[in-house]
């Protein structure tokens, strides 16, 4: 049998996550080919419905990528974002979803290494989890 | 709506992405999606001959959407936004999709995964571009001042060159006096002058300028707002006063490695680094009889890989000005690779063989070593020609070192919210494009603070972030992204989640027809969409990254069917 490649979907924030995914690519670091990203303004912008509606649609893990604390380009994006993502993934557990599919990190626009790391890091995860079975699969 | 017709550009990027990524197939692949009237492959679809690919294929296919697979948008958004501009498409019915920074440079061992991703990039890019609406830009007023950080000669060159233009100037230094890293220079290669008439002539300037305001022993607290309209707390001594700036430049230089343990650095006296000695020479004079100079200390070498390009020379030039004070002095120069670029450069190095400074090459696997007893009296080094180690006696070791990061600029990357390279030096928006300028719309930079430079260097750069600056302050707006929030007040309950939740106080709750509505000011609104995300009635449209467009993107990659 193929080896399991699960789908990652990850929203990076424009400003730090987003060009520290840049930086990886102009420091040419190799990392696993399954995510695709989603770019948004601010880390505050990921509406946890969207995290549930690309687990619904296939997704096997979802990232958000956001600045540090502190530096938000919007100041406190990001804070909001930390406090969705706890109560989301508390909700995903009394759904019996693996609270391990959905990540948040952040990562600035000098750490590419560290985004090349977290890619790899969330791939091997999910892929130790395996695919996420939908009950609405059709 | 009107059915969209997308033309979509997939780029080579020479080999960048050509390479890795099966762009044919893609193409192939793009022109069976959706609503894709026109695809097309160019080898840099950001050269005048993509540009105008791009411009002639909107009237062509009658073209309403554009997307181009390339790059990055965090620099070539503004270029093709423009050509779609040009073209009589609204900019924001552009959309972007990243290949190679997010993908064929970072799976370049497996080409099949990269083809197959950057189909599916672009696939979700097509699904957004489908849904993407025209949006209108407001203008706002830009402030015809600028802070510029540093005080030395780099920053001073920025700020003379903006006030000559007529432009408010606060040129902010952490010192007492203005000048920097010259005021402990000697001379100056390659040219010889004397630094201190070359700063002191500038220094005056400044002071004579009405329109530059200087704070010394003053640092920038704190800073906040965006282009056109920054906030800006200085802290003199203790000593708090507030600013407002439409534009802001970093030009706060670099520090002198200080090799502490290498080549008895710290532990002999007579070890000392080349700014050292330009002290030295510049108070009492230098009278050494046997000197050796040691390049590279501290610079390319597997901790810290970078070339800091100015020191070759400068460790010429002392090692000249030693020789013509003292011709009896024996003076070598231990160096691993010489930069002397340029016309004058070359020729100075010439004459510094001429007046008999003695050059050898060593290898990093074969270090000089200094030896001594409570001071250094010798050096050894592999002679590559003579194949032997040959032993220098010594007066004083120069070590030349490479300028590094200063301590403060982490510090200030967070609060200007601008990248730092891995190195710790400023990061520029693109090495080639952007080269003064950070991503951050009305911040530049310019000189080491960015990567080390020498003064010509510095000062070209600093009248090139000096001319960026100039630009909005020049034109008096700027028109901001028109990616804003907007409430659909007919699904608004009022209930006031979103008001708070917005760092920039742009949502107002407001009576309309007896109920209450959510009001978002386009003008301070910065489109961050933290209360698109709050909203519990989803009344809230994020222009350009609306839910309808997000979740469109979601879908696609995973839909069977194109
Ligand atoms: S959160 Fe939504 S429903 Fe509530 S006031 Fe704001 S826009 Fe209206
Ligand atoms: S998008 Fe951000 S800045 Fe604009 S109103 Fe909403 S929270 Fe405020
Ligand atoms: S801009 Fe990055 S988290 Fe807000």
């Amino acid at each position: 049998m193929e080896e399991f490649e699960p789908k990652i979907i990850a929203f990076l924030c424009n400003w730090c996550s987003y060009a520290g995914a840049d930086l990886a690519g102009t420091s040419r670091i190799q990392y696993a080919p399954n995510v695709r990203v989603i770019r948004v303004m601010c880390s505050g912008r990921v509406d946890p419905t969207f995290v549930i509606k690309a687990l619904r649609a296939g997704a096997d893990g979802v990232l958000i990528g956001g600045c540090h604390f502190g530096d938000c380009h919007y100041m406190e994006g990001n804070y909001k974002t930390a406090r969705r993502v706890a109560l989301l993934k508390k909700m995903l557990g009394q759904l019996g979803i693996e609270e391990e599919r959905v990540w948040l990190e952040w990562i600035s626009a000098a750490e590419g290494s560290h985004f090349a790391q977290v890619i790899n890091d969330i791939t091997a995860k999910v892929k130790e989890l395996g695919p996420f079975a939908r009950q609405n699969n059709s | 709506m009107e059915q969209a017709r997308i033309g979509v550009f997939v780029c080579h990027c020479g080999v960048n992405i050509g390479a890795y990524v099966d762009v044919p197939q893609v193409v192939e692949y793009v022109k069976g999606l959706p609503n894709v009237v026109h695809a097309e492959r160019n080898l840099f679809t950001c050269s005048e001959e993509g540009i105008s690919a791009i411009k002639k294929a909107i009237p062509e296919y009658s073209l309403n959407r554009v997307i181009v697979a390339s790059c990055t948008p965090r620099t070539h958004e503004r270029l093709f936004r423009a050509a779609c501009e040009e073209a009589g498409l609204n900019k924001y019915l552009f959309e972007f999709v990243n290949i190679r920074d997010q993908c064929s440079w970072v799976h370049m061992r497996e080409p099949g995964k990269a083809t197959e991703k950057a189909k599916e990039l672009i696939k979700m890019g097509v699904a957004k571009a489908r849904l993407l609406q025209p949006l209108e830009e407001i203008e706002i007023p830009v402030i015809p001042s600028c802070l510029v950080m540093g005080g030395g000669v780099v920053g001073i060159s920025a700020a003379l060159n903006l006030a000559e233009q007529g432009f408010e100037v606060h040129l902010v230094e952490k010192e007492g006096e203005l000048g920097g890293t010259l005021l402990d220079i000697y001379k100056l290669f390659p040219t010889n002058e004397q630094a201190s008439k070359l700063i002191g002539a500038l220094i005056q300037k400044v002071k004579d300028h009405s329109k530059i305001k200087t704070h010394l022993s003053t640092k920038v607290k704190d800073a906040s707002g965006f282009i056109g309209n920054f906030d800006a707390t200085l802290d003199e001594d203790g000593k708090e006063s507030k600013l407002k700036v439409g534009t802001i430049i970093v030009a706060t230089g670099a520090e002198e490695l200080k090799p502490l343990g290498q080549y008895g650095y710290g532990k002999f006296p007579n070890v000392i680094t080349q700014l050292e000695l330009e002290q030295r020479m510049k108070k009492e004079g230098f009278d050494g009889q046997n000197v050796v100079m040691i390049n590279c200390v501290g610079a390319r070498v597997p901790e810290r890989t970078y070339c800091s390009r100015f020191c070759c020379m400068t460790a010429v030039k002392n090692a000249t000005l030693i020789k013509e004070s003292n011709p009896t002095s024996k003076v070598w120069l231990l160096h691993r690779d010489l930069m002397a670029y340029g016309v004058e450069f070359e020729n100075y190095y010439r004459k510094s063989m001429e007046q008999g400074v003695r050059f050898i090459r060593y290898e990093l696997e074969k270090l000089p070593r200094v030896i001594g007893n409570g001071k250094a009296e010798k050096v050894k080094v592999w002679h590559q020609l003579r194949g032997r180690e040959v032993e220098l006696s010594v007066d004083i070791v120069v070590l030349t070192t490479p300028l590094i990061p200063r301590a403060d600029n982490e510090e200030i990357s967070k609060m200007l919210k601008v990248p730092l390279s891995e190195q710790g030096f400023f990061l520029e928006a693109h090495l080639k494009l952007m080269p003064v300028e950070f991503a951050t719309d009305g911040i530049y930079l310019c000189g080491s603070a960015r990567w080390p430079t020498d003064i010509a260097e510095g000062v070209s750069q600093a009248y090139a972030a000096a001319a960026k600056a100039a630009i909005p302050m020049r034109r008096g707006y700027v028109k901001p992204e028109a990616i804003t929030a907007l409430v659909d007040e007919d699904k608004c309950s009022g209930c006031g989640t979103c008001e708070p939740v917005c760092p920039f106080k742009a949502i107002e709750l407001q009576a309309r027809d007896g109920k209450k509505v959510s009001h978002i000011s386009e003008a301070v609104c910065k489109g961050c969409g933290t209360c698109g995300a709050a909203c519990p009635a989803g009344a809230i449209i994020m222009n350009h990254f609306r839910d309808v467009e997000i979740l469109a993107q979601i879908e696609a990659l995973f839909s069977k069917s194109n």
